[in-house]
């Protein structure tokens, strides 16, 4: 019956884009716009003595502008965050306010201190830098773990040690206990480096009051519009929701950082409340680097317990976890809920305890980037695993079989239940390794590294096998443990009289290709072809309610709460169809896009009944005209895909320099609705895993300065830094949701990272390094070797 | 003080007056309104902005718009000829090269340089070519199979 379901439909929304008719926010132009340029702290830590806004307001085309008082005075409050995570002795979380505009104090470079309104952007800018800003210094507490000792400047007045709260999940006297009797204990002290999300499109905002409808619309680059509506409007501005629209419209990338609710979302909207003009702001890409949340950031000693044979026995896991300045969206889940439940890995460890500081830092704020926490868990984990097997000599293959969960289908078999809180759904984990292997010929390449090493080339190879949470939910549970939102996902399904079929999504595409995969859903489930079908989403006036997209929750949730719907339409359809045949509903199937009588050849198509459902002539009694249902999808659980990535490398012993040769990555989604939108997710996830690996990293210096807030700067991976990829995969439909699928964004983001460093350090382990701090820069990996030689 | 410019863009000719300081990026963008070329970074870093200059690809971000006086420009607008997709295009539409579509342009006329000098590249050589423009989505493995397919397409 599938036509569409599992085939590589090319996507239907890449005209726009290929053609250069894409729409992205800062590519809307409304009558008498006007423009902003914010001022932004140049410091990392001062008091604000004074402002002097009086030559940017006598400078040409200036329209006015705002500091943070006069915010304050207008009642406008601070940003909200989104998820409550208190102390372990059950102390409230401290949530220091994060002023829209600062007010009194600046707390990282890049703080926004006064927005500047003119009539164009270069007329903003150039008055912006007439601002005048008397700072008062003040030393900057900038170091993840120093921040939280004693003496430390304080990032705010009224949270001692830094420490908004911290948090513990799993059984502590057991680990220890385990620890303490294991054969072997594997530790590492890791740094899981800072990065910045960088997609390409630079944040923009715009603001837009109509005064004779009293009625605000934003345009932004977010990833959940419904989101930022409902954060803003409740929380910040205290406007009535029904009168505040919220577009996003195509937005150039995410990877998290479009999630949170930003300072200038707020900005365009009041200042064109004031003004009673459209207000446009966009990021410049200097901008970009100090005020959208950056990620990772954890300082973690993490040790393994083994027993003689190599069993593991019990996982200890401290972190320091850096929130940056203030507690952004989602920033306290990420190092907890979203991090210390991912620690039981693939293994069946019987005890495992993880223990979390979260620290304030004169820096700009960490949350949520392509895999938050996960990638973090992930990565050490598997630093753990390759490095014990290097220490106990055993097979680094051979000991993950050894301490894999057994295959479990979660219907048959029932789910697995971790350590660490979460009930796994289905997995087969030795499959997606056994596959890998055989990918990249593994037995070949040890005999092939033997022979390299015996001419002086390091090669290495490096594994890693992980599990990943998408889907986050269910409501009632993520509530229960701070989260101070629903988790569900809603979809629209608009049956036209013509029977073609509008589809109302809260979900939102910023690349991932919804307008496609959701139209291969609905065309195959209706029996109908996929032109008949659109997709609509990115606006709170068109779509009833939304949690966004993030977490690689939208087919698992938002194709989940589509089929809801589709199920809907077609017991409605049913209803009518039956009338019109004349027959029982029973008797009737729905197959190929018509209701047929079954044993004959009596059937009556969609569309007629589409038509009929809205010209109700001959109709069955009692029954509401029209086809169009609203459906909302709360999980039973998450979704857990999981997989094996295996890279290969050639250390240069001379230059330091790592070389990717192969990268082999076996992934298990669950069910695939298009294999090739899938590959290309894990295409860019693998790429961004690996950008962490060997290129990337924000470096702040002692003052709190980032040293690298550039393209020119920081580094990323381009075309020519990857090797082709190799992917495989596997199938483990998840037993929970209609389409049995999983969850593909953030898979190859979580699985990279430690394979490339594994990798290395199994090229340099026989000269005797045995760790390797991301990412791996010549310098660095020269040094270590260096070392080691020593 | 605003200076007159004359240029072509994508076969039509415009006279504008322009501010001194405005890049070639934005006078496309903000005075013709031709937003296909979009704008990625301050320090020519990305690519997001290329486009053809009299034969050459360039990131417009880096010209000002004066320096453009008297030049035929091609911007992503102009690639498709009577409503025909260009080869790359249809290479990036096929290949699943592109996601969020915002280094799209971009990478296009990029890559439409490189298949003007080198009708048949390599993998390696596709990905040198390409190696000024960022993408963030793709992991670049399906645009260096887009263009490959474009240059199989029209050899
Ligand atoms: S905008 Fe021109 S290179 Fe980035
Ligand atoms: S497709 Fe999103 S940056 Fe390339």
């Amino acid at each position: 019956m599938a036509k569409y379901i599992g085939q590589a439909v090319k996507r239907v929304e890449d005209r726009r884009f290929i053609t250069g008719k894409g729409r992205y926010t800062d590519d809307i132009k409304l009558p008498g716009m006007t423009y902003a340029a914010i001022v932004r702290s140049p410091h990392a830590h001062a008091t604000i003595n004074a402002i002097d806004t009086s030559r940017a307001l006598a400078a040409d085309g200036v329209v006015t502008a705002f500091v943070g008082q006069d915010l304050a005075d207008a009642g406008v409050g601070g940003l909200p965050c989104g998820w409550q995570v208190d102390f372990k002795n059950g102390d409230t979380m401290k949530e220091p306010p994060h002023p829209v505009l600062a007010v009194g104090k600046v707390r990282h470079v890049g703080d926004p201190v006064v927005i500047v309104i003119a009539e164009t952007r270069d007329q903003a800018q150039d008055a912006a830098e007439l601002v005048e800003v008397d700072y008062g210094i003040l030393p900057a507490a900038v170091d993840t773990v120093a921040s939280a000792g004693e003496g430390a400047p304080l990032v705010h007045d009224d949270v001692p040690r830094n420490v908004p709260f911290d948090w513990g999940l799993g059984d502590a006297d057991a680990a220890a206990a385990a620890l303490d009797s294991a054969a072997h204990v594997t530790t590492l002290e890791i740094t899981n480096q800072r990065l910045v999300a960088n997609a390409i499109e630079p944040r923009c905002a715009i603001g837009d009051y109509d005064s004779a409808r009293d009625h605000y619309t934003l345009y932004t680059s977010s990833q959940n519009p419904h989101v930022i509506r409902l954060l803003m409007t409740a929380f910040v501005l205290g406007l009535p929701e029904h009168k505040v629209r919220v577009v996003s419209p195509d937005v150039g990338g995410g990877f998290g950082s479009k999630i949170f609710h930003y300072a200038e979302e707020v900005l365009a909207i009041w200042c064109s409340r004031q003004i009673e003009r459209p207000v446009k702001w966009t990021a410049q890409r200097s901008e970009s680097f100090i005020s959208d949340a950056q990620g990772r950031d954890h300082v973690t000693k993490a040790e393994l317990g083994l027993d003689a044979d190599g069993n593991f026995t019990g996982l200890r896991v401290t972190t320091h976890a850096n929130v940056g300045a203030y507690l952004s969206t989602f920033s306290t889940c990420v190092p907890t809920y979203l991090y210390g439940t991912l620690l039981q890995g693939l293994y069946t460890t019987p005890a495992i305890y993880v223990d979390v500081t979260a620290v304030f830092t004169n820096t700009v704020p960490v949350d949520a980037l392509r895999g938050a926490g996960r990638p973090e868990a992930t990565y050490l984990l598997e630093r753990l695993v390759d490095t014990a097997a290097h220490e106990l000599g055993l097979d680094p293959g051979e000991l993950r079989r050894r301490n894999f969960i057994p295959p479990f289908d979660g219907v048959e078999q029932p789910g697995y239940q971790t350590q660490v809180a979460l009930q796994y759904d289905s997995g087969n984990y030795a499959g997606v390794l056994d596959k890998a292997l055989e990918m990249v010929g593994y037995d070949d390449f040890r005999e092939e590294q033997a022979a390299a090493r015996a001419e002086g080339r390091y090669l290495g190879i490096g594994f890693s096998t992980y599990i990943e949470a998408c889907g986050i939910a269910p409501s009632a549970v993520v509530g229960s443990l701070g989260a101070r939102a629903g988790l569900f996902e809603s979809a629209v399904v608009r049956v036209q009289p013509t029977g073609k079929v509008s589809v109302f999504v809260g979900s939102h595409s910023h690349g991932q290709g919804h307008e496609t995969t959701f139209s291969q859903v609905v065309a195959d489930q209706l029996g109908i072809p996929i032109e008949d079908v659109d997709i609509i989403h990115g606006d709170t006036d068109q779509v009833p309610f939304g949690m966004g997209t993030y977490g690689s929750r939208s087919l698992a949730v938002g194709g989940s709460a589509i089929v809801r719907s589709l199920d809907k339409v077609k017991e409605k359809g049913a209803k009518i169809a039956a009338h019109l045949l004349e027959a029982s509903e029973d008797d009737l199937e729905y197959a190929g896009g018509k209701w047929t009588v079954r044993g004959t050849d009596k059937s009556i198509g969609f569309g007629d009944v589409a038509l009929t459902a809205y010209v109700p002539h001959n109709y069955p009694e009692g029954l509401e005209p029209g086809l169009d249902f609203t459906s909302f999808y709360d999980p039973a659980n998450f979704t857990f895909p999981f997989g094996a990535h295996l890279c290969i490398v050639e250390v240069c012993a001379d230059t330091g320099k790592v070389t990717l040769k192969r990268f082999v990555a076996v992934d298990d989604v669950g069910n695939v609705i298009n294999p090739q939108i899938v590959e290309g997710q894990v295409h860019g996830g693998v790429c961004h895993g690996i950008g962490q690996a060997l290129l990337e990293g924000a470096i702040y210096d002692g003052d709190g300065q980032l040293v690298n807030g550039s393209y020119m700067d920081y580094a990323m991976p381009r075309a020519d830094d990857l090797p082709a990829l190799e992917l495989g995969r596997t199938v483990t439909p998840c037993p929970h949701n209609p389409l049995g699928a999983k969850g593909a964004g953030e898979a190859g983001t979580i699985g990279a990272t430690p394979a490339v460093v594994n990798a290395a350090v199994d090229a340099l382990w026989h000269v005797g390094v045995r760790d390797l701090p991301m990412p791996l820069t010549p310098q660095t990996v020269w040094q270590a070797i260096q070392q080691a030689g020593s | 003080m605003s200076v007159s410019i004359n240029v072509t863009v994508n076969g039509r000719g415009y006279q504008e007056e322009v501010e001194p300081r405005l890049l070639l990026a934005d006078f496309l963008r903000d005075v013709l309104g031709l937003t296909g070329t979009h704008v990625g970074c301050d320090t020519s870093g990305c690519g997001a902005c290329t486009i053809i200059v009299d034969g050459k690809a360039v990131k417009s971000c880096t010209l000002l718009a004066v320096q453009a006086d008297g030049a035929d420009l091609t911007t992503i607008e102009g690639l498709a000829s009577n409503g025909a997709l260009h080869p790359l295009q249809e290479g990036f539409h096929e290949e699943h090269g592109l996601q969020c579509g915002f280094c799209t342009p971009g990478m296009i006329m990029a890559a439409w340089q490189l298949l003007e000098r080198n009708p048949n590249p390599s993998d390696a050589e596709i990905r040198h070519a390409l190696e000024g423009n960022f993408c963030r989505c793709t992991g670049y493995e399906n645009i260096v199979k887009s263009v490959r397919a474009a240059a199989g397409s029209a050899a």
